[in-house]
């Protein structure tokens, strides 16, 4: 059974369709890379699968895990293993790093029955994860992505996803903004995590995250269709043809970024 | 419009839980004031000459003012003919002796609030007198304080057992002709704490007073007074909770501080008043002076506050910082929703060398809730080597309620130091957002951004109340994010 199956997905924000059905299936231990222009939809496609409320689903169906996943709330979706890395990572002043996360962690053990983690075994728990990604240990006590700089932050999200250990995972240009060591360092990170159990969507612009992920399918998006799909050779083709290769325009404005 | 955003703007739909009436005879006098309204609320009291004569001094000098008009609050004329002056639930005998007196039905009401006043184990570290209307039913663990010297009573029993510290102190550091509401508190205030900490005592327990509003169309107007001589400490709190009625009720309460040499006074409040319902109809008019006078060398006053309640708040905890390297403090929480509306802060008064004071303060706004800082920080020429910090935050719940923040900074030295910060924010749908998607709940997460925001106050609140102060914001909040 696919672990995601995105039937004929259309959303709209506002009067206007950005998402003009899309049709996707992603199974347990795939890592899916999703690339195209600007304003073609990618962001938009992540947020609706988080379920961002600024975004109406007109059309199709979308099944998770074997539920159906445009039923389910938000949080409900992240507690059944779902999770996002922003794009632009939000800032939430006066709640520490540790705090959020483990309220996050809890608040799925919760869902799932488990008890609570307290704050001993928490923190020996991220001390692992810290490791991984090269946290500074001051980042934790630190409100959450307050004053962070851009690179701080898209490592954070990772960090974050290496304690909730998600069953999909969807990386929204987890990229942009980082320098080449902290790309790879993060790219390090994602990949330490990759594993049978664990799906990842990567949503990029440009190819040159996908050489540090190595993707096993590679799907373009434009204006809000997937129109071609391959294995991570479509990615190199696109580096060296840009999408205009494809006959695609890279339109000027980002539409779809909340 | 999205669900989180809807849920942010109707932030607050819990009931008020406190607004149960309790029914028992009541001993009331007919609505209006004028001299005989006071002389017979002297009398009931069995007052001194001296007290009659100060009220009505009080009282020909409120005949000459006006309500003020500066603060950013709105509302209809209060009709001072209109309200009752004094109300006593009925006793037997002058007043309760001891608790076996007091009738079982005020004890139930206490309890169901949360207030124990039996002096049992589970509360022993706190020591609570208990005013219902305008007078107080009930003071517990008296007798140990007794033991060090600590007086702890209600104002009439200060009165009447302790006359010279009364006369000495009453009115020493909010005069009668301070303000309006201080001047209409003095001519009819009934009853309220007073406490006296003699010099080198340590006070072992929390003290504690309960004012509680019951008759209908009654005014609270009490009066605390707390000195704490050379050496002494004391931390006190107070609560309050009323009925929910539709009809607006005034209260309108002096409380004075006197820290000698080497003093500290740490003054902590819980004010829960009725705020009205959710379309403003109703709730309690908090017109409050707080003021401390920090008199002694290397004294200390703390004001600590969390606002919930109240339909209007308009109240300014204050220092006169006298006394060489005295420390004034003021940390404070409002939360203002659906309609209410606060105008709060502080004043810092530096007179002595190296008087230093710091003011947090913490505006939560949400639904309609319209709230205000209003600070005010004076360094006098006397005051050499003085400082300031001041840290002012608001956070906004949706958008129609309102921050307003109103510092005004006189300095009168060079050597002094006066630093502001502030700074605006607003739980937005991103945030929330973003807290679902790792599995927080809206709820959950505006409570949390709530806490942290708050926490650097709650810290200062002694640790009984900090928890429950955090669960009243909660309750405050609850399902204004759903």
């Amino acid at each position: 059974m696919a672990l995601l199956e995105i039937k004929n997905l259309h959303a709209t924000v506002g009067e206007r369709e950005i998402l003009k059905g899309i049709d996707l299936t992603v199974d347990a231990g795939e890592v899916h890379a999703i690339m195209g222009p600007n304003g073609s939809g990618k962001s938009t496609l992540a947020q609706v699968l988080a379920g961002r409320e600024v975004y109406a689903v007109t059309e199709g169906q979308v099944t998770y895990s074997g539920k159906d996943l445009l039923g389910m709330k938000p949080e409900d979706r992240a507690r059944e293993g779902m999770f996002l890395a922003f794009q632009y990572p939000v800032e939430i002043p006066g709640i520490s790093n540790t705090y959020f996360l483990r309220a996050a962690l809890n608040a799925r053990r919760k869902y799932e029955g488990l008890p609570e983690v307290d704050a001993f075994d928490f923190l020996e728990l991220v001390r692992e994860k810290m490791k991984l990604l090269e946290m500074d240990q001051a980042l934790l006590n630190r409100p959450v992505n307050t004053g962070f700089s851009g690179g701080e932050k898209k490592r954070n999200e990772i960090f974050q996803m290496a304690v909730l250990e998600p069953k999909l995972a969807i990386l929204d240009e987890t990229d942009s903004g980082l320098d080449i060591d902290a790309l790879k360092l993060v790219a390090h990170g994602v990949n330490a995590l990759r594993g049978p159990e664990r799906s990842m969507i990567v949503v990029t612009h440009y190819q040159r995250l996908l050489d540090y992920i190595v993707p096993d399918y590679v799907h373009v998006l434009a204006d809000g269709r997937l129109v071609k799909s391959g294995g991570k050779e479509l990615a190199l083709q696109l580096e060296e043809t840009g999408y205009a290769g494809l006959g695609i325009a890279d339109e000027e404005e980002a539409v779809g970024r909340v | 419009m999205s669900d989180s955003s809807n849920t942010i703007e109707t932030f607050a739909n819990q009931e008020y839980k406190w607004g149960f009436v309790t029914d028992i005879d009541s001993d009331s006098i007919p609505r209006g004031l004028n001299e005989d309204v006071i002389r017979l609320i002297s009398a009931k009291k069995h007052e001194p000459e001296w007290l009659t004569d100060w009220r009505l001094k009080a009282y020909r000098h409120w005949l000459t003012m006006k309500e003020p008009t500066w603060a950013n609050v709105h509302y209809p004329p209060i009709d001072y003919q209109d309200i009752v002056y004094y109300a006593a639930p009925k006793t037997k005998k002058d007043g309760p002796k001891s608790l076996d007196e007091v009738d079982p039905e005020l004890l139930r009401t206490y309890e169901k609030l949360g207030i124990p006043l039996q002096e049992r184990e589970l509360l022993a570290g706190v020591a609570v007198d208990a005013v219902f209307d305008s007078v107080s039913v009930a003071t517990t663990f008296k007798e140990k304080l007794k033991g060090m010297g600590i007086i702890f009573c209600s104002f009439s029993e200060a009165v009447r057992e302790h006359p010279d510290l009364v006369r000495q102190y009453l009115g020493s550091v909010v005069p009668a002709s301070d303000n309006f509401f201080a001047a209409l508190n003095s001519a009819v205030f009934s009853d309220g704490s007073f406490c006296y900490v003699p010099k080198g005592v340590r006070c072992p327990m929390e003290l504690s007073t309960y004012f509680r509003i019951n008759a209908k169309d009654t005014g609270q107007f009490e009066r605390t007074l707390i000195i704490a001589d050379e050496g002494a400490y004391v931390s006190y709190l107070e609560g309050c909770t009323a009925p929910m009625r539709d009809t607006n009720q005034l209260h309108a309460a002096v409380v004075e501080l006197v820290a000698l040499d080497n003093a500290q006074v740490k003054y902590s409040t819980v004010q829960n008043w009725y705020p009205g319902d959710k379309e403003g109809k109703g709730g309690i008019y908090n017109f409050v002076t707080k003021r401390g006078a920090c008199r002694g060398v290397n004294s200390k006053i703390s004001w600590t506050q969390v606002e919930t309640g109240s339909a209007i708040t308009w109240k300014y905890p204050s220092c006169l910082l006298m006394g060489e390297n005295s420390v004034g403090e003021f940390y404070s929480v409002a939360l203002t929703n659906n309609w209410q509306q606060a105008d709060t802060g502080t004043k810092m008064i530096h007179i002595g060398k190296n008087t230093t004071s710091t003011i947090v303060s913490k505006g939560i706004s949400a639904g309609h809730g319209q709230n205000t800082y209003r600070g005010g920080v004076k360094i006098l020429k006397s005051a050499a080597g003085a400082r300031n910090y001041s840290q002012c935050d608001s956070l906004l719940l949706g958008d129609k309620c309102g921050a307003h923040t109103f510092p005004y900074l006189e300095v009168k030295n060079t050597s002094s130091q006066v630093e502001h910060e502030a700074s605006t924010s607003k739980i937005g749908e991103d945030q929330i957002f973003y807290c679902r998607q790792r599995g927080i709940s809206t709820e959950d997460a505006v409570s949390m951004i709530v806490h942290g925001f708050c926490k650097q106050v709650f810290r200062e609140l002694p640790m009984e109340f900090a928890v429950e102060a955090q669960k009243l914001l909660g309750v405050s909040l609850e399902g204004s994010v759903g």
